[in-house]
C-alpha cells in the first residue's frame, strides 16, 4: 500500500482531504530509480483553484514525457492543515509520491495574480526551504518562478533563485542539462545560478543589482558580473500549433473550478486594448490549427470521461476557425454526454446561433465587456466596442428570447471624469430602453440587467504602465456617484450594480509596478500570519499598511504617483518583443483618444514580429 | 437495461467523498466507453443510483450502483474495461444485469457488515477486554448510546438494528459475508495486516432508509461498558458487504438479483 504524507486523524479532521491525497485519474508515476531530476510544479493557491490552471497542465504533461525528469505537484494547504503542519511540524509534501519538496531539484512556481505571493513565502516556509534565495544551499531545491506575474519579478526577486521568461516550452530542456552537467562537476549552488542566468530567458535577480535615486526611483539595474545579459528576451513557442498538449489531462475527484477539458485554441490577442497586460506579453498572437484542435477535443474527452468541453483565449472570437470548430463541436461532439461551454464571444449573428444551440436561452445572459461608460473613453483605452454594436448586437438577442444582460466596466481609467463614469448607468439605460421598443408578447418578461466594475490597476508592458492609479477615496467617490446615478435611471428597477473591493486592488497596485523594496514588506505580512490574501475571508489590509510603515514604504509611491516616460522602470530590462518605443507612442496616443488598429487590420509596429511567427507574418509566406 | 456494479475502496481512496464517488464513476464510464443512458432535459445525467453511502475514512469491499445502459457487454467485459480505468484504490469486481422491475439498489439496502480492526494505539490489556466483551454486548437489554443529528443529539436504544457481533479474522469474516477468500489470494491484503489473525470485531447492522446504523456507535457502546474512552482514531472501519431482503425476509448481498451478463 502507497503511503499518504498526512495521518488518518488529521486527514479526517481537515477540509476537503481530497486536495491532499493525489492518486487523481491520469496522474503520472515513474519509479524514481529512472529520474535524475525531481521537479515539484506549484500552483501558490488552494487545490481546486490550481488544478483548473492550463498552464501547469501543460508543463506538468511536458516534463513527464522528458526521460530522467518527474514532474510532481504541491498547491496551497489551506488555513486549517497550515495551521496542523506547523503545530506537528510536518513538511510540505508533493501530491505524486507524498515526499517532502525540500527533496526535490527543482520548486517552479506559478504567479498568476499578485495576491498569491504571500501563500508562495507560506509554501517555501511549510516545505522547510530558507524563504530568501541567499540563505539557501545545495540541500535546497533551485525556487524558480513563471507566469505573468513574473513580467515584474522584482518584488518577490529576493525570494526567488530564477524566474523563466515567457512560455514554458522552450528552454526547460536546456536548463535541465546545464543542471545535470554542473551537479555532476560538484559546482556550487552560486555557480549553478551563474550559469543559468545565461540560458536564453532565464532571470536570476541575484546577478544584479539595483540601485535608487534619492526619490526612491530606480538609478540603474546592472548585472554583477559582465558576462551576465543586461536584458533578458522573453521566451515563446513559434510552430504553437505543434508544441505539447496534455491529450491526458489530471481528473481530479473533487469538483475544481473548471471541470471539463479545455482546448487551449490560440494564444496572444491581436486587440491592442491598452490596459490589457496579457494582450502585450503574449505577442504574437498565434493560433492552433483546427485539424489538430478537433484531434484533441476527442482524444481528451475520451482520456479524461469529463463531460464538458471548452475554449481557451484570450479572445476567442478572432480566433479564424473559430465556426467551423464550434460547429464541429455542437455537432460530431456535443449530444446528451458532452456539454459545450463557450467563452464570451462577440455578440453576432453566428454568436447567437451558437449559443441557441449550446445554452438554455431562459436562463443564459449576454455578456458585454466595454470596459468604459463613454465612447471617448473608449477611445483612450483601445477597447474597440461602440455604443452601437451594443445596441445591435442586444437588439437581435433580444428577438431571439434573451433578456438577461452583464456588463464589466473599469473605474479609474487614465482621463476619466464624472462623466465618463456616470456613462455607466446611461449605457446600460440605454439597453433596457432598447429592449422596451420590443413589442410585448415578442419579448421574454423584464430585462434583466447586471454591470459591475472593477477598480483599474496599471500593469506592466502596457501603454498605462506610466499612468497614475486612481486614489482609493475618489475611487469610492466615483463608484458611489455610479451606483447614485445607476438609481436615477428609469429602468433602475431591472438594474443592478456593483463595484469592486477597494483596498486590495489598492495592494495590487502597489504590486504590480513594485521594485525590490517591496520584498521585506511581504516578508513582514508572511511573518504576520498573511497568507491567502487573495481571499476575502483571510485578507487582512492591517497587516499590510503595518508592513509599509515598518519599513518605511509611501504606497502611493507605487500606485498614484504619474511616472515619466523617462524614468528606469524596475522591468525594464525584459524584453517582451513590444518595444517601449511602441508604448510610449500608444500612452500618447491614448491620452489623445486616438484608437490603434488591431495586428490584422493594419501593423503598427508594437515590436512583436521579431520573434518571426504568428499574426504578424499571416498570409505573407 | 438496468446493471448492478459491485466495487471496493481501498486505503488510498478513503478520502473521496461519496458525491465525488459518483462524480468519479460518471467520468470512468465515460472513459471506458459504456452505452450508458441519460435523463432527459436540458441538463442531462446519467442514469446511476448508488447504494449505501459510505463514510469518509472507511473502506469497502462491498459497495454497489446501478446503472442504466443502452446495450450491454458481457459481465466479464464490464468488469475488465471498467478496472482499466480506475485509478489505484478502486476495483470493480462484479456486473450483473438486474431484471427490467428490479428496484433501485438504494431503496433496498437493509444491512451491511463490518470488520473493526483495533489500532496499536489501544493498550493491549484494553483490546483484550474489548475483545473479551464482545460476546456480551448483545446480552444487554438495551444499549443506549448518544446519537448526534445536525440539529441535536438523543440518546436511542440500538439493540433492534444490531444483527450480530462477533469476533473474527479477516478470513472467518469474509466467510460470514458469504464471499469467502480465495485460496489463490494474497496473503498480503490491503484492508488488514494479517488475514488470519482472530483480533478483529465483526458487526451486521441494519443500514437503509428505513434504520441505519453507524458501525462506531457499537464501539462506542463496548467502550463505555469497559470503560475505556472512545477515540474514532484508534478504530479501522472496514465494510465487507452490502444486503438485502429476499422474498423470504433472509440478507442477501445485492448481487442476489441479477444475472451474469454472458
Amino acid at each position: 500500500m502507497n503511503h499518504l504524507a498526512l495521518s488518518d486523524e488529521i486527514l479526517m479532521e481537515i477540509e476537503k482531504p481530497a486536495r491532499y491525497i493525489g492518486n487523481e485519474v491520469n496522474m503520472v508515476k515513474k519509479d524514481l530509480k529512472d529520474v535524475d531530476i525531481r521537479f515539484c510544479m506549484c500552483f501558490p493557491d488552494v487545490y481546486e483553484i490550481g488544478m483548473s490552471h492550463l498552464g501547469i497542465q501543460i508543463l506538468y504533461d511536458m516534463f513527464n514525457r522528458m526521460d530522467g525528469v518527474y514532474c510532481e505537484r504541491v498547491y496551497s494547504p489551506w488555513p486549517d492543515l497550515d495551521k496542523i503542519m506547523r503545530e506537528k511540524q510536518i513538511p510540505l509534501f508533493a501530491l505524486e509520491t507524498q515526499d517532502p519538496i525540500k527533496n526535490f531539484d527543482f520548486l517552479g512556481i506559478t504567479l498568476q495574480y499578485e495576491m498569491c505571493y504571500t501563500n508562495v513565502l507560506q509554501i517555501l516556509d511549510l516545505s522547510g526551504i530558507p524563504i530568501w534565495s541567499k540563505d539557501r544551499t545545495m540541500d535546497d531545491p533551485i525556487v524558480i518562478g513563471g507566469g505573468p506575474c513574473s513580467y515584474n519579478p522584482e518584488p518577490i526577486a529576493d525570494f526567488f533563485d530564477a524566474f523563466y521568461m515567457g512560455e514554458g516550452e522552450t528552454r526547460y530542456e536546456e536548463l535541465f542539462e546545464v543542471y545535470r552537467k554542473m551537479r555532476a562537476d560538484g559546482s556550487s549552488r552560486e555557480e549553478i545560478l551563474h550559469a543559468f542566468s545565461k540560458v536564453p530567458g532565464i532571470y536570476v535577480p541575484s546577478m544584479y543589482e539595483p540601485s535608487y535615486n534619492e526619490d526612491g526611483t530606480l538609478a540603474s539595474f546592472d548585472p554583477i558580473y559582465e558576462d551576465v545579459p543586461r536584458t533578458i528576451t522573453k521566451e515563446i513557442v513559434l510552430d504553437f500549433d505543434k508544441a505539447p498538449y496534455p491529450e491526458k489531462p489530471l481528473v481530479p475527484y473533487i469538483k475544481v473550478t473548471q471541470d471539463r477539458v479545455t482546448l487551449e485554441i490560440m494564444r496572444g490577442c491581436i486587440r491592442g486594448c491598452r490596459f490589457c497586460q496579457a494582450g502585450m506579453i503574449y505577442r504574437p498572437t498565434r493560433q492552433k490549427n483546427v485539424e489538430t484542435l478537433k484531434k484533441y477535443a476527442y482524444e481528451m474527452l475520451h482520456s479524461s470521461g469529463h463531460e464538458e468541453i471548452t475554449l481557451s483565449s484570450l479572445s476567442s472570437s478572432d480566433y479564424e476557425c473559430l465556426k467551423d470548430l464550434t460547429y464541429f463541436l455542437i455537432d460530431d461532439i456535443g449530444n446528451d454526454d458532452v456539454n459545450i461551454s463557450l467563452p464570451s464571444l462577440r455578440i453576432d449573428s453566428f454568436a447567437l446561433d451558437v449559443m441557441k444551440k449550446v445554452q438554455d436561452v431562459k436562463k443564459s445572459s449576454l455578456t458585454f465587456a466595454p470596459e468604459a461608460g463613454t465612447q471617448r473613453l473608449r477611445d483612450v483605452i483601445n477597447k474597440g466596442l461602440t455604443e452601437e454594436v451594443i445596441l445591435r448586437g442586444s437588439m437581435e438577442a433580444f428577438k431571439g428570447g434573451w433578456n438577461k444582460v452583464k456588463f464589466y466596466f473599469m473605474l479609474g481609467l487614465p482621463t476619466e471624469t464624472m462623466e465618463d463614469a456616470e456613462g455607466i448607468p446611461q449605457l446600460c439605460e440605454k439597453v433596457a430602453e432598447a429592449y422596451y421598443t420590443i413589442p410585448k408578447e415578442e419579448r421574454n418578461g423584464k430585462i434583466k440587467i447586471t454591470a459591475s466594475s472593477s477598480y483599474f490597476v496599471p500593469k506592466p508592458f502596457t501603454p498605462f504602465q506610466w499612468a497614475p492609479m486612481l486614489d482609493p477615496e475618489t475611487y469610492i467617490e466615483r463608484a458611489h456617484h455610479v451606483k447614485d446615478t445607476f438609481r436615477e435611471q428609469l429602468n433602475a428597477k431591472s438594474m443592478k450594480y456593483q463595484y469592486h473591493d477597494t483596498y486590495v486592488s489598492v495592494l495590487e497596485g502597489v504590486l504590480a509596478r513594485g521594485d525590490r523594496k517591496l520584498c521585506n514588506v511581504l516578508y513582514d505580512v508572511y511573518q504576520a500570519g498573511g497568507i491567502f490574501d487573495a481571499w476575502t475571508e483571510f485578507f487582512d489590509n492591517d497587516r499590510w499598511l503595518q508592513a509599509f510603515e515598518k519599513n518605511g514604504i509611501v504606497k502611493e509611491f507605487y500606485t498614484t504617483r504619474e511616472r515619466s516616460v523617462d524614468e528606469l522602470l524596475p522591468w525594464d530590462f525584459i524584453d517582451i518583443g513590444v518595444t517601449k518605443r511602441f508604448l510610449i507612442q500608444e500612452w500618447e496616443r491614448a491620452r489623445q483618444g486616438i484608437v490603434t488598429p488591431n495586428c490584422r487590420e493594419k501593423c503598427s509596429g508594437c515590436g512583436a514580429a521579431k520573434f518571426g511567427g504568428g499574426v504578424c507574418f499571416e498570409g505573407k509566406n | 437495461m438496468k446493471v448492478r456494479i459491485k466495487y471496493t475502496k481501498s486505503e488510498l481512496l478513503k478520502f473521496i467523498g461519496h458525491l465525488d464517488v459518483m462524480r468519479y464513476f460518471q467520468k470512468a464510464v465515460k472513459r471506458a466507453g459504456f452505452d450508458i443512458a441519460y435523463s432527459q432535459g436540458f441538463s442531462p445525467h446519467q442514469l446511476m443510483s448508488f447504494a449505501a453511502p459510505l463514510a469518509l475514512g472507511v473502506t469497502s469491499e462491498g459497495e454497489y450502483f446501478d446503472a442504466e445502459f443502452h446495450s450491454v457487454v458481457s459481465s466479464d467485459e464490464f468488469v475488465r474495461r471498467f478496472n482499466e480505468q480506475m485509478a489505484a484504490g478502486m476495483e470493480v469486481k462484479a456486473a450483473r444485469l438486474l431484471p427490467d422491475d428490479a428496484k433501485n439498489s438504494m431503496s433496498i439496502v437493509a444491512a451491511s457488515d463490518y470488520l473493526i480492526t483495533i489500532r496499536d494505539e489501544v493498550p493491549a490489556d484494553v483490546k483484550e477486554r474489548f475483545l473479551t466483551y464482545v460476546p456480551h454486548l448483545l446480552e444487554l437489554d438495551t444499549i443506549e448510546v448518544l446519537k448526534k443529528t445536525k440539529k441535536n443529539e438523543k440518546i436511542e436504544d440500538i439493540k433492534l438494528g444490531i444483527y450480530k457481533v462477533s469476533v473474527e479474522s479477516y478470513v472467518s469474516a469474509r466467510e460470514l459475508a458469504g464471499d469467502p477468500v480465495g485460496e489463490t489470494s494474497s496473503i498480503a491484503n490491503q484492508y488488514v495486516d494479517d488475514i488470519y489473525a482472530n483480533d478483529k470485531l465483526y458487526m451486521l447492522l441494519a443500514t437503509g432508509s428505513e434504520y441505519n446504523l453507524k458501525p462506531e456507535l457499537i464501539v462506542q457502546a463496548i467502550c463505555k461498558e469497559i470503560g475505556y474512552e472512545y477515540n474514532r482514531f484508534d478504530y479501522r472501519i472496514h465494510r465487507l458487504e452490502t444486503y438485502m431482503r429476499n422474498e423470504k425476509e433472509q440478507l442477501v448481498s445485492l448481487l442476489e438479483t441479477g444475472t451474469v451478463i454472458e
